[in-house]
């Protein structure tokens, strides 16, 4: 297993934002982490990554416990993520944050080591025309793509993506499902939360459902997409919702 | 190395070295203290610039640094006797060491929070040394003028000052370009511009935070000690100018921030200025006034500074001006 969360729990003052949740995670397996808004999706890779600490719970990756490490000491342990919220270094140019990546990560490489992976890197995300641009001068497709790219320049073990497909158009959607396809094939492990339902369920081998915190339903995208408990997290009741559908007319 | 053949590193340390040896031409004694004062903030500033300017993190304390390490180093000069290089060294490995213990404590703080504290610091210092026994309270220290023989007399020992300041402000410069150039720069930048997600791309914050912080701590001890062994006293509230650390802010953001030549031209650009208020009879009394209204209309209008302008106008010149 590359990564397992045990019965994590995390709360905010009097809000439960996480509770019991467990997962494990096979090596090059692809898992989409779905839920509506406020489920705690983002909460849970915050845990993961060590931006916070989760209140109760552990966490292994790679074998060794990570629970409640800083950020940094789990990024050079192979961990890397993108931002729901693009965090561009806006005043370094797109290389330079891919740089970083480069950097710091599970590698450490020097300045010129680098900055040939940023070039590769960049090539790969299709934003090598862009490399001397000011990062905080590209839109938000490009910035998306940006964080992806920072985030396999540091060559990763585990990708975290979260919502990379979030504000894109169709057109970028497809390129971006490609893309995480081709990061797939280079044996990294995925996890991605997604509100993209068709590229979620295409891409992901497994689905984890989250709902106020709360695991909900675990499997294939199949079962997933049949699960009363889900359909109810999403729409509402169903049977609810029959009824008053057959009121109506 | 290919680092050693930018352009813009030359620029600045050429420039430097072209102002700093006109003095060993002319001979004449005006001129060389002209350009004392110009060297002093010009390292001061850029030193400054490795820490404000490459992390962000503005330190309104900065002149603590100058005052430890000239106490110290004047200390043993005056007690010990001991040679000039060797007390340059104590000042600075003493403000460095300080600083890696005080950045430890502090340097969790973020923006604003680390801002207020320095200023604490600062006044800590000076009471703290104001009530010094050993360092003379706050009567300070004065040295013996005997000390100056051994140095060939009082002028061949202002020469020898002056000449090991320039030696000092062109490794200054040198290192603040190495540090900008190397990969420990590139994480410093990453975190000014954006500290949690630097962390999170691998970039070990509190350790490059507290190790910018002791390299920019190191030379303000270092030029210190040159400046009260020429001086030949030291007192409390000559060390520890508050309202040089202010200025030296100034002298930063004036020539732009998380630039090589920008703390260079900001220091010798803002030192002619106030010579020259100085000299004003209007201005002579609030020129510190006038510092104020000038990082005031700096921040508004210039944040980035004439090199960061400049860099913004003309991209052509971004190789040179670094």
């Amino acid at each position: 297993m590359i990564l397992q969360v045990e019965r994590v729990s995390k709360q905010f003052g009097g809000l439960q934002a996480l509770s019991n949740v467990s997962l494990e995670l096979p090596e090059g397996e692809i898992l989409g982490l779905i839920g509506p808004n406020g489920a705690g999706k983002t909460t849970l890779f915050n845990v993961i990554n060590g931006i916070y600490p989760p209140s109760e719970g552990k966490i292994t990756f790679m074998g060794k416990n990570i629970t409640a490490s800083k950020p940094y000491r789990v990024a050079k342990m192979g961990l890397a993520r993108t931002h729901q919220i693009v965090q561009p270094l806006n005043e370094l140019t797109v290389r330079e944050n891919v740089m970083v990546g480069a950097c710091f990560g599970q590698e450490d490489h020097g300045l010129a080591e680098a900055s040939v992976i940023a070039k590769e890197t960049l090539e790969f995300v299709e934003l090598e025309d862009k490399a001397e641009f000011l990062a905080g001068s590209l839109n938000v497709a490009q910035k998306k793509r940006l964080e992806l790219a920072r985030a396999l320049a540091s060559q990763p073990t585990l990708l975290l993506l979260d919502e990379v497909l979030a504000g894109l158009n169709p057109s970028e959607i497809a390129l971006m499902v490609k893309t995480v396809g081709s990061i797939r094939e280079q044996g990294v492990t995925i996890i991605m939360i997604e509100h993209v339902m068709h590229a979620v369920m295409n891409v992901s081998d497994r689905i984890l459902v989250l709902d106020y915190g709360v695991q909900i339903a675990e499997g294939t995208p199949e079962d997933v997409s049949q699960n009363k408990a889900v359909i109810e997290a999403y729409l509402g009741d169903p049977e609810l919702a029959e009824k008053l559908a057959q009121n109506r007319s | 190395m290919r680092v050693l053949r930018n352009p813009g590193m030359w620029l600045a340390l050429l420039l430097t070295a072209a102002v700093g040896v006109w003095p060993f031409f002319t001979k004449s004694a005006t001129t060389r203290e002209v350009i004392f004062t110009i060297l002093l903030f010009v390292s001061l500033a850029t030193s400054l610039n490795i820490f404000l300017g490459y992390t962000g993190y503005v330190s309104f304390g900065h002149i603590v640094w100058y005052g430890l390490g000239g106490y110290v180093g004047f200390y043993f000069m005056d007690v010990y006797q001991t040679p000039l290089y060797l007390c340059v060294l104590a000042g600075g490995l003493t403000s460095g060491i300080i600083a890696f213990l005080l950045g430890k404590a502090i340097l969790r703080l973020r923006g604003a929070y680390f801002a207020l504290a320095t200023i604490g610091v600062n006044e800590a210092a000076r009471a703290f040394i104001n009530n010094f026994e050993p360092f003379g309270g706050p009567i300070g220290m004065t040295l013996n003028f005997s000390i100056y023989k051994s140095y060939g007399g009082a002028t061949q020992a202002l020469w020898i000052t002056y000449g090991s300041l320039l030696g000092l402000t062109l490794l200054v410069i040198l290192v603040s370009f190495l540090v900008k150039s190397s990969k420990f720069g590139l994480g410093l930048t990453a975190i000014r511009e954006n500290e949690d997600a630097a962390e999170v791309m691998g970039v070990v914050a509190p350790d490059a935070k507290t190790w910018a912080y002791v390299l920019s701590a190191i030379f303000p001890g270092m030029v210190a000690v040159l400046f009260f062994f020429k001086n030949g006293t030291i007192l409390p509230h000559d060390a520890f100018r508050l309202h040089l650390s202010i200025e030296m802010i100034v002298m930063v953001m004036l020539g732009g921030y998380g630039t090589l030549l920008g703390p260079i031209i900001g220091a010798a650009g803002y030192q002619r200025l106030r010579g020259l208020l100085l000299v004003t009879p209007f201005f002579k009394n609030i020129q510190l006034a006038v510092a104020g209204v000038f990082l005031l209309v700096i921040i508004l209008f210039v944040p980035a500074g004439v090199i960061g302008w400049l860099r913004d106008r003309f991209p052509q010149l971004r190789r040179v001006l670094i």
